[in-house]
C-alpha cells in the first residue's frame, strides 16, 4: 500500500513552524517511514503530484497568492491543519490589520526608516502579489480541520498530532503541548 | 468663555446641592447650556462634586444623548427602529441628509444642526418620527423632512415645528406636541374614569399591611414585561431593614415598539402618581422618583405641573389627606438615552448619577436599591393598576382577565396594521383576536414583546396574551406579507449591539457575533452549520448574560430559528468545495488594487 | 457563631460559612471554579461570566452568588464548560491577543483558562479592533488591545489603593478602561506599587521592565493548569 502523502506550505509566516517540523529530530526518519512528502518546501516539490492525506499550513493569508495556494491545498488535501498562531489567528503579520492598507504600503516602500527608494514609487510588478485588506486567519478563507497553536508549536506537538492522524486516533494533546507562544 | 463655563458649572452644581448622586441633572444642565459636556466641564464638575474626573467622564460617555464634543445647536434624532424603517425612515434620513448637505452622524459646517439616528423613541404608531432636541415630529415624509430643515434654518426654534397639535393632553399648553394618543380600544380598567384622590383615601383608611394584602389578593403582576408579583415585591421592601425606602416608577419605556406608558403619562399621570403614593404608604417610603426617559422630555413640564397640583391638593407632601405622619413626594429624574436603564438595577444606577450599568444581584432592589435603601421599582402601568385596585377593591380587578393573569393589559401595536395605537385588552385574549382589532388579519408574523420578545408565526396566532403563554410588556409589531422576518431579526440585533452596556462578556461580544453571522446568512453566504452556530451562540448569550438585556437579546435569532426555520433553510447552502463562502477575494484585494493601480488577475480570472 | 451551610457542587458535599459566595466556599473545599474578573480582596464584580454555574438548573455567577443550604450546583460538567469555552473564545476574538510577544504569556489567566478548557483556537472570527496603547507613565503601561474589561484595576485602585485611577468609559462594544486624566496614565496618581498595577489578569496593565523575566517552562501555567493549586489544597 502506498504511503499517505503530506504537503506543507508557508504563507504569511516566518518558516518557524517548518523549523519546528524539522525539530522532531531523529523522529523524522520514522515520519519518512509513515508518509511521503508531496508539495513542500522541505523537498522543494512545487506542484501537487496527487491527492494528499494531510496538508500543513503555516502562516495566514496576507496576499492574493496566499489565497491561491491555500485554496489549492484545500482542493488537494483530505485534512488541513493550521500550524501555528499565524495560520490560526494571523499572528505577527496581522499586527497590520489595525492599520489602513495605504499606510502599510507607504511604510514599507516609502516612509520606513531603512527604505531607500529614490523613485518614490510603490512598486507595481505583476510578480508582487497584491496585498489583501487584512491578514486573514486561514479558516476565514477555507475550511480548516485542526488547529495546532504555538509560535511555533513545539516539535512534540506537531509529532503527536501527525502520528495520531496517520494512525486514525483522535488528536488529544497533553496539557504541556497546547501553548499559544 | 471658560470663565463663563466655570461660573455656570459652579452654579449648576450648587443648584443641585453639590450632590454627586444628582450628576445626571447636572450634566444635562451643562449640556443644555453649552451643547456638550466638554473635558474642561467634566474636570470642573468633578472638582465641584469632589469626585474623580474619570467618574464624570465614564458617566457622560455612557448615555447617547450626552456628548463630550460640541454638536449642533439643534440635533435631529431620527428614529431608525424596525417599524420606522418599515415606514420609510431610510428615505426620510436621505432627505434630511440631502437638505442639510451632511451625512447621518455629522453636524453642518456652521455648527447649527446635527443629524443622528436613534433607537425607538416610542412613536411607532406614528412613524417615521424624530426628536428635534426635545420636540417630537411624527409621520415624517421626505417632504416634511426637507421642510423641517428649511424652517430650522430660518428660526432655529424646534418648538415652532409643531404646527398641529395632537389629541387629548398632547394639546395641553405645557405639552404642546403633535403626538397622537391613538387610543383604539378602551378597556374596563385603565381607561375608565376615576375619582381623583379616592384610591389614596381608601388606602390611608386601612393599614399598610392591609394595602399590601389587597395588592396581593389582586394577584397584580408587573406590567413591564418580567411579571413579578407586585404585592410580594412590596412586602419584601417593607420587610427589608433600612432607615429610608424609595418608590421608583420605571418610565424608561425603551423597548422598541412600546409606547403605552407615554399615553398613560399623557392622559392619566394622576393615576400613576396615586399608585406611587399608595406604594409609599404601603412600604413606608417618603420619596418617589419617576425615571422618565430622555425621549419623553417633552412631557416633563406637564408632569411637573401635575405634581404641583397634587401638592396643592395635599395628595403629595406632608400628612397627606390629613393622615398624620404620612409624608410622600415625587421627583422626576430624566434619563439620557440608554435602553438598558429600563432594567431596574440599571435604572437605579442612573438615578444615582452613575453609568447605567446594572447592579449585581443579590441584593435585589427590595433589599438594597436606590442609595442602598430598600426600593420598589414598578412600571408606569403597574402603578396605574394599583390605583384602580385600591379604588375598586381587588375582587373587581380579578374579575377581568384570565385565571393566572388578572386585569387588563395595554398593548402598543404598530407596523403593518390598519389602526396602530394603544389597545386595552383583558389578559387571555388570543393573538388572532388582537390582530383583528387592529386590522392586521394578513400578518405573517408578529414580534410580541418588542425586540427582546419573540417572533410569532402565523401558525401560532391562536396563542394568548398572558403571563403563562405570550408574556409581554405589550409591544406588538406586525409584519405583513411583504416583510422579511430575518431582516427584522437583524434590525433587532443591531439594536442590542447598540444598547448593550458592555459590562458582561456574552452580551458585549456575543451580540456582535450573532448580528454578524446573521448578516452573513442574509448576504447569501450562509451554510447549514451556521444555524447551529447561531443557536449555540444565542444560547450562550441567553444563559451566561448578567441582566435581562443580555438574557433576552438573542431572542430575535433564537425565536426565528425556532419559528421560521424554513426562511433560514432557504438562505443557506451546503458547500462541498471546502471554501469559506463569506471570503470574497475581489473585496479583499479592492484596497490594494486602488493603491497599486492594477487589477488582480487572480480575483478577476 | 456561624452554623455551616451545606450544599453540593457536582455531587460533592461542600460545607461553607454564611456570607460566603459559591466561589469562595468551593475554593475553601478544594473545588476550583474557573474565573477571570474575581480577585481575592476585591468587591465581586460578576462581569466575565466565566464562573457561571447552574444552581438547581439556573445560571448564576459563582463569584457573586451567596451560598444557601441544599443548593445543587453544577460546575465542571460538559454543558457548563462548553458555555465557559464560548466566553473565553469571545474574549480572545474581541481584542488583539498576540500571545507570542505578550509579557504576560505563560502567566496570563485568560490564556491559562483556554489551556485548561482545551481550546486550540477560538471558534468565532477575530475582530481585530483598533485599540490604543498608553506608554506615557514611567513605570506602567496600558495596552488596550489585551484588555478584557474585568475591572480588577478599577476596583483595586478604588477599594485597595484608595485612589480612582481607572474607570469605564463608553458602552457596549466600545466600552473601555479610561484613566483619571484628560488622556494619559502619566497624568494620574498611579504608583508602580499600587495594587492596581498588579491586578490585571492579562497583559493589559503591565509594569515596565519586568517582562520576559521568567524562562519558558517555569512560568505560572506552563506545567500545570490554572486552579491546580486550589485543587491540590484539598485535604481529604
Amino acid at each position: 500500500m502506498a504511503k499517505p502523502k503530506v504537503a506543507t506550505t508557508s504563507l504569511a509566516g516566518c518558516f518557524g513552524c517548518h523549523m519546528s517540523v524539522l525539530d522532531i529530530d531523529d523522529r523524522i526518519l520514522k515520519l519518512i517511514e509513515l508518509v511521503q512528502f508531496d508539495k513542500s518546501p522541505i523537498d522543494d516539490i512545487k506542484k501537487f503530484t496527487g491527492r494528499c492525506a494531510i496538508g500543513l499550513i503555516e502562516g495566514g493569508c496576507c496576499n492574493e497568492e496566499n489565497v491561491r495556494v491555500l485554496q489549492d491545498f484545500r482542493a488537494h488535501c483530505d485534512i488541513l491543519i493550521s500550524v501555528g498562531d499565524c495560520a490560526t489567528m494571523g499572528g505577527i503579520p496581522a499586527l497590520r490589520n489595525m492599520v489602513p492598507l495605504q499606510e502599510c504600503y507607504e511604510e514599507a516602500y516609502l516612509k520606513g526608516p531603512t527604505v531607500h527608494n529614490p523613485a518614490r514609487q510603490i512598486p507595481n510588478d505583476p510578480e508582487l502579489p497584491l496585498l489583501l485588506d487584512k491578514v486573514y486567519p486561514c479558516d476565514e478563507v477555507v475550511k480548516i480541520d485542526y488547529h495546532l497553536p504555538g509560535c511555533p508549536p513545539s516539535a512534540d506537538t506537531i509529532w503527536e498530532a501527525l502520528v495520531a492522524l496517520l494512525t486514525d486516533k483522535p488528536v488529544q494533546l497533553p496539557y504541556e503541548l497546547v501553548k499559544y507562544d | 468663555m471658560s470663565d463663563n463655563l466655570a461660573a455656570s458649572v459652579r452654579e449648576i452644581c450648587k443648584a443641585n446641592g453639590g450632590d454627586r448622586t444628582r450628576l445626571m441633572d447636572i450634566v444635562r444642565a451643562v449640556q443644555a447650556k453649552f451643547g456638550c459636556v466638554s473635558g474642561p466641564a467634566m474636570e470642573m464638575i468633578a472638582q465641584e462634586l469632589k469626585v474623580h474626573r474619570v467618574e464624570v467622564h465614564g458617566m457622560v460617555s455612557f448615555y447617547s444623548f450626552l456628548s463630550e464634543q460640541p454638536k449642533g445647536k439643534v440635533t435631529i434624532r431620527l428614529c431608525n427602529d424596525l417599524v420606522d424603517q418599515m415606514a420609510g425612515a431610510a428615505e426620510v434620513g436621505q432627505a434630511f441628509e440631502d437638505e442639510l448637505g451632511i451625512k447621518v452622524g455629522q453636524t453642518t459646517p456652521d455648527g447649527k444642526i446635527a443629524l443622528e439616528y436613534t433607537a425607538c423613541i416610542g412613536m411607532c404608531d406614528q412613524a417615521p418620527a424624530a426628536l428635534v432636541n426635545d420636540v417630537v415630529v411624527t409621520e415624517l415624509s421626505t417632504d416634511s423632512a426637507r421642510r423641517i430643515v428649511r424652517e430650522l434654518r430660518k428660526h432655529m426654534d424646534p418648538a415652532r415645528l409643531v404646527t398641529r397639535l395632537g389629541d387629548g393632553n398632547n394639546a395641553h399648553e405645557l405639552v404642546h406636541a403633535m403626538v397622537l394618543n391613538n387610543i383604539r380600544v378602551k378597556g374596563s380598567l385603565i381607561f375608565t374614569p376615576t375619582n381623583r384622590g379616592e384610591a389614596i383615601r381608601k388606602a390611608l383608611g386601612i393599614t399598610p399591611a392591609e394595602v399590601i394584602r389587597a395588592v396581593k389578593t389582586s394577584r397584580l403582576r408587573g406590567r413591564g414585561g418580567a411579571g413579578f408579583p407586585t404585592g410580594l415585591k412590596w412586602e419584601f421592601t417593607r420587610a427589608a431593614p433600612g432607615e429610608r425606602r424609595y418608590i421608583l416608577c420605571n418610565a424608561d419605556e425603551g423597548e422598541p415598539g412600546t409606547f403605552k406608558d407615554r399615553v398613560i403619562l399623557t392622559e392619566l399621570p394622576d393615576r400613576v402618581f396615586a399608585g406611587m403614593t399608595i406604594a409609599g404608604y404601603a412600604v413606608g417610603a417618603e420619596e418617589g422618583i419617576v425615571y422618565l426617559r430622555g425621549e419623553y422630555a417633552y412631557l416633563r413640564k406637564y408632569l411637573e405641573h401635575t405634581l404641583q397640583e397634587r401638592r396643592k391638593d395635599n395628595l403629595l407632601g406632608r400628612n397627606i389627606l390629613g393622615k398624620q405622619g404620612f409624608n410622600f413626594d415625587i421627583r422626576i429624574q430624566m434619563g439620557a438615552g440608554a435602553y438598558v436603564c429600563g432594567e431596574e438595577t440599571a435604572l437605579i444606577s442612573s438615578c444615582e448619577g452613575l453609568r447605567g450599568d446594572p447592579k449585581t444581584r443579590p441584593p435585589f432592589p427590595a433589599q438594597k436599591g436606590y442609595l442602598g435603601c430598600p426600593s420598589v421599582v414598578n412600571n408606569v402601568e403597574t402603578f396605574a393598576c394599583v390605583t384602580k385596585i385600591l379604588e375598586q377593591g381587588p375582587a373587581t380587578f380579578c374579575e377581568i382577565g384570565s385565571q393566572g393573569s388578572p386585569g387588563t393589559k395595554l398593548l402598543s401595536i404598530s407596523g403593518d396594521c390598519k389602526s396602530p395605537g394603544v389597545f386595552e385588552v383583558p389578559f387571555g385574549i388570543k393573538l388572532s383576536e388582537v390582530l383583528k382589532l387592529c386590522g392586521a388579519e394578513d400578518a405573517i408574523a408578529v414580534q410580541v414583546g418588542g425586540a427582546s420578545g419573540q417572533m410569532v408565526a402565523r401558525e401560532e396566532f391562536g396563542r394568548t396574551i398572558c403571563y403563562d403563554d405570550l408574556a409581554t410588556g405589550g409591544a406588538l409589531m406586525v409584519l405583513g406579507p411583504e416583510r422579511n422576518v430575518l431582516e427584522a431579526a437583524e434590525k433587532f440585533m443591531d439594536f442590542f449591539v447598540e444598547e448593550s452596556c458592555g459590562y458582561c462578556t456574552p452580551c458585549r461580544v456575543g451580540n456582535v457575533l450573532l448580528r454578524n453571522r446573521l448578516a452573513r446568512i442574509l448576504a447569501g453566504d450562509g451554510e447549514p452549520s451556521d444555524l447551529d452556530y447561531l443557536n449555540d451562540l444565542g444560547q450562550t448569550v441567553k444563559i451566561m448574560s448578567r441582566c435581562g438585556l443580555g438574557q433576552t437579546s438573542a431572542n430575535p435569532i433564537l425565536t426565528t430559528l425556532k419559528n421560521f426555520r424554513p426562511a433560514y433553510n432557504a438562505l443557506v447552502k451546503k458547500r462541498t468545495d471546502g471554501l469559506q463562502p463569506a471570503f470574497d477575494l475581489r473585496t479583499a484585494v479592492a484596497d490594494a488594487e486602488r493603491v497599486i493601480g492594477r487589477k488582480s488577475e487572480h480575483a478577476h480570472a | 457563631m456561624s452554623a455551616t451551610i451545606e450544599f453540593t457542587i457536582d455531587g460533592k458535599e461542600i460545607k461553607g460559612q454564611p456570607g460566603q459566595t459559591i466561589l469562595e466556599a468551593a475554593q475553601q473545599a478544594g473545588v476550583y471554579i474557573p474565573r477571570l474578573c474575581y480577585m481575592k480582596g476585591l468587591t465581586p464584580w460578576g462581569s466575565c461570566r466565566v464562573c457561571t454555574v447552574l444552581i438547581n438548573g439556573r445560571p448564576q455567577a459563582a463569584c457573586t452568588q451567596p451560598i444557601a443550604p441544599g443548593m445543587v450546583v453544577e460546575s465542571s460538567t460538559d454543558k457548563v464548560n462548553a458555555l465557559r469555552r464560548n466566553i473565553i473564545d469571545m474574549l480572545f476574538v474581541e481584542g488583539n491577543h498576540f500571545c507570542m510577544f505578550c509579557e504576560k504569556s505563560g502567566s496570563c489567566e485568560l490564556q491559562a483558562l483556554a489551556y485548561r478548557l482545551g481550546i486550540a483556537a477560538p471558534k468565532y472570527p477575530f475582530m481585530f479592533p483598533k485599540r490604543e496603547l498608553d506608554m506615557s507613565h514611567p513605570d506602567v503601561f496600558i495596552d488596550h488591545n489585551r484588555c478584557i474589561q474585568c475591572a480588577r484595576c478599577v476596583r483595586a485602585s478604588r477599594d485597595v489603593d484608595g485612589k480612582h485611577v481607572f474607570d469605564f468609559a463608553d458602552r457596549g462594544a466600545h466600552r473601555r478602561i479610561a484613566v483619571n486624566a484628560e488622556a494619559f496614565l502619566k497624568d494620574t496618581d498611579l504608583a508602580v506599587t499600587d495594587k492596581a498595577a498588579e491586578a490585571c489578569p492579562v497583559g493589559a496593565i503591565v509594569k515596565k521592565r519586568t517582562g520576559y523575566a521568567v524562562p519558558f517552562g517555569q512560568r505560572l501555567y506552563d506545567k500545570k493548569p490554572i486552579g491546580s493549586e486550589i485543587e491540590a489544597g484539598v485535604k481529604s
